[in-house]
């Protein structure tokens, strides 16, 4: 047994958490992840030549990793900064492509955004009931809040198809896109496809949905272990700077006891994603990656709602950066499927 | 035990319904329904509403210009104005220096301040907190030295509610810093044009503009806007933690709430069914449901003692711990019914036709953001629970 990173992913963290925590300091970030285009189109070049997207396509597709643990190693230091760049749209579209056989040089190289359409306003996470439709290699609906849509150069639409789900790869030209920013920075988009024009990628889709939905939710929750990390190291150090009754706040004992709680929640947290990326790809992908992401779920909501309020009213302002890390551990609850979903799932597949 | 209220107070619940039914103007009831902003506009036109029919200083005795009500009317009142999305009364003014003037008041200041409260002439802050000074509030620092006739101010408050629509702020400030805390703080009454208050504005986390910073810098206010005796703040500060707590609860708004969120989950559909008859969302409502039900009773049990007993004991902050965590869960609720819909930043989607979520609704997860308030401020849920310690387990 072994729990350490292999010296490969090693040099990735390093690289990235070195790159992040000096470019991406929570002032930019918040600058960028609020007005258009609600990312930063230079630090996304930077990001993609430090080699973040190639770690998330294995070999044989022209990456250089693509397991689960290197997808949790590039989001989790996303996670830890906020980063607001498309990484999520970009690890979903490539395992369809690699699932599909094509070429995705220009995905991983960054070159080309995408994004990828799956969920609806009336079917967010049960993809059964989408109304998407094809006709003689057209597309038809509306996709509602696809995370980085705002930016996509190209979209990977989930069209219903027959009695199975396609995958059909859209032109950001052809699609009406309304971009905007989120509740907690970052961009998304409605896209309305009115007879799109379409290239069919995939045909039987439903697998390779499920497993881009899957690394999806691997990412999602290292994503939020890294910035529950974050926010329970500062909750922890503004417990011990902050002064109330002549005292730091973090020498009252119930304080102290819910920050063991957090903490406790975080290491379950931690275990839940390095099983579930242990099995990104094999059999049991789906019921491992719903039970991360419905105890990322719990845990994110205790450690967010519990940083604001040991903190008092300064995590209350968009000046204080926890505020932002809390509002972005609760939405991605909202992501790929809450916890209530997720949980379902774990009920039916057992 | 009988669970029914009075056919004078059924009759009292008729009358206020119909007030709000033929006097709450449609663009109030629906920038609340909608969690649109509640403008000074329109705060100051509602208050004026409330105001020409004797109903708007709800806790005022008659011979101040109040309709002279007891808890239970008050609650009455709170219940129908909350079920016919009437705002809250903003507080500061009529809910706490109208009680301290009444209270430690001169009547000069009495006289002088009271009838603007009502008429909207005036409008109030509450500048207590500090950037020191939160939980610990005996601690604050703001000072106020005599000079003449005139106090002058230095220091600075923070969290200042909607301070950037007042005239004037009550302050908590210390004028002797040589004996024990709670001892060397008075009362005093500052004019916001005066020379040297600066305010600046504090974003929230969801984004919004409600409370401010406020700067004193060499602030000249007369000695006459002393409330009370020099040095006898505290006692006044206490006074109003205690005033008028049947309130708390919140019960009024939890219930509204509540029936959002469940008409919300009757419109939003989850694959072909509607939300409510997924078991796990509706097993949280439930829930909800349950806990707020007997909060309900929880409220009207302590209600009665207040009406009992003239004044209500400190069992009172068992309602702010329930019914802040109570309302927050309904918050939650709001946002999780929508997922990934509720995620679009406020306002970012206006101008289009392509709206996320149902009317009313596309600013839920910025609601839930900025409730979270609710259990810091008032005296943190923590500090109530360090006041029931002390006074209900004598620990
Ligand atoms: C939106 C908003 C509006 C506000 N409006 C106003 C206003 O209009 N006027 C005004 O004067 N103030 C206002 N306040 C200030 C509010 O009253 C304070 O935020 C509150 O008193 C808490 O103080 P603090 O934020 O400094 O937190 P702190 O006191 O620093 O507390 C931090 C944490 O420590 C906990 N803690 C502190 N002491 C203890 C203890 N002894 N035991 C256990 N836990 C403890 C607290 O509960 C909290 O969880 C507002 C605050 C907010 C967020």
């Amino acid at each position: 047994m072994n729990f350490d990173l292999t010296e490969d992913r090693q040099m990735l963290q390093d690289s990235l958490r070195r790159y992040l925590g000096d470019k991406y300091q929570i002032e930019h970030r918040n600058k960028v992840a609020y007005a258009e285009p609600f990312h930063d189109p230079a630090k996304w070049g930077e990001l993609t030549e430090l080699g973040a997207l190639f770690a998330l396509a294995p070999e044989d597709a022209g990456g250089m990793g693509g397991a689960g643990f290197d997808i949790s190693v590039v989001f989790e230091e996303l996670g830890r900064v906020l980063c607001p760049e498309p990484v999520l749209g970009a690890l979903m579209a490539s395992r369809l492509m690699t699932a599909a056989g094509a070429d995705q040089e220009a995905l991983l190289s960054g070159e080309t955004r995408y994004a990828v359409g799956l969920g609806e306003l009336d079917a967010p996470y049960d993809l059964s009931g989408l109304s998407t439709t094809v006709k003689d290699g057209k597309v038809s609906g509306r996709k509602s809040v696809v995370y980085g849509g705002q930016a996509a150069d190209v979209f990977l639409i989930a069209a219903k198809d027959g009695d199975s789900l396609s995958v059909y790869e859209v032109q950001a030209s052809d699609a009406s896109v309304t971009g905007y920013a989120m509740m907690d920075g970052a961009g998304a988009a409605e896209v309305v496809l009115e007879d799109a024009p379409a290239k069919l990628l995939l045909a039987d889709a439903d697998a390779a949905i499920e497993d881009a939905v899957n690394a999806g939710v691997v990412a999602l929750c290292s994503e939020a272990v890294g910035a529950m990390d974050v926010l329970h190291k500062m909750t922890v150090e503004y417990l011990g700077q902050r002064k109330q009754f002549g005292r730091p706040i973090g020498t009252f004992q119930v304080l102290q006891h819910r920050a063991v709680d957090m903490l406790t929640e975080i290491e379950q947290s931690r275990s839940i994603v390095i099983k579930a990326a242990a099995e990104l790809g094999g059999p049991d992908a789906t019921r491992y990656a719903s039970m991360a992401k419905n105890l990322i779920g719990r845990a994110g909501r205790l450690v967010a709602e519990e940083a604001i309020q040991m903190h008092g009213g300064i995590a209350m302002t968009w000046e204080y950066p926890g505020s932002h890390y809390a509002k972005r551990i609760i939405m991605i609850d909202a992501q790929l499927g809450d916890t209530d979903y997720h949980l379902s799932r774990v009920a039916q597949v057992a | 035990m009988d669970l029914n209220f009075t056919p004078e107070e059924e009759a009292f619940r008729q009358e206020v319904r119909d007030f709000f039914a033929e006097n709450l103007p449609d663009d109030i009831r629906d920038a609340v329904k909608n969690g649109g902003e509640l403008t000074k506009e329109i705060m100051e036109r509602y208050h004026a509403i409330l105001n020409k029919k004797g109903w708007l200083a709800t806790t005022w005795p008659k011979e101040f210009g109040g309709p002279g009500w007891g808890p239970v009317e008050r609650h009455i009142f709170d219940e129908e104005s909350c079920a016919a999305y009437a705002p809250r009364i903003v507080p500061f003014g009529l809910g706490m220096l109208g009680p301290v003037l009444q209270k430690f008041g001169s009547k000069e200041q009495q006289d002088y301040y009271l009838p603007r409260i009502l008429n909207g002439d005036d409008w109030w802050c509450q500048g207590y907190s500090e950037p020191g000074a939160g939980s610990d509030l005996a601690s604050l620092k703001t000072r106020a030295v005599k000079d003449g006739d005139e106090w002058v101010i230095n220091g600075q408050k923070t969290w200042t509610t909607l301070g950037q629509h007042a005239d004037w702020i009550f302050c908590l400030v210390r004028t002797d810093p040589d004996v024990k805390q709670q001892e060397g703080i008075s009362f005093i009454l500052v004019d916001m044009s005066t020379p040297g208050v600066e305010v600046r504005p504090i974003k929230l986390i969801e984004g919004g503009h409600e409370v401010n910073e406020v700067f004193f810098t060499d602030v000249r206010v007369p000695l006459k806007n002393l409330v009370g005796e020099e040095n006898k703040g505290w006692t006044i500060a206490k006074y109003l933690l205690t005033h008028e707590r049947t309130g708390i609860a919140g019960v009024g708004f939890s219930m509204l709430e509540l029936e959002e969120v469940k008409a919300l989950s009757k419109k939003i559909m989850r694959n072909g069914k509607p939300l409510a008859e997924d078991p796990l969302f509706a097993a949280r409502v439930a829930q909800a449901e349950i806990d707020l039900e007997a909060m309900k009773l929880t409220n009207l049990r302590m209600l009665f003692t207040a009406q009992k007993n003239g004044s209500p004991g400190p069992e009172t902050s068992i309602l702010k711990i329930k019914g802040t965590v109570i309302n927050q869960e309904l918050k939650d609720l709001r946002r999780r019914a929508l997922g990934p819909n509720a995620a679009p930043f406020p306002g970012s989607l206006s101008g289009s036709n392509l709206d996320v979520a149902p009317e009313g609704h596309a600013n839920n997860a910025a609601r839930y953001f900025n409730n979270r308030k609710t259990s810091i401020f008032g005296g943190s849920n923590e500090i109530q629970r360090n006041i029931l310690t002390k006074t209900m387990l004598g620990l």
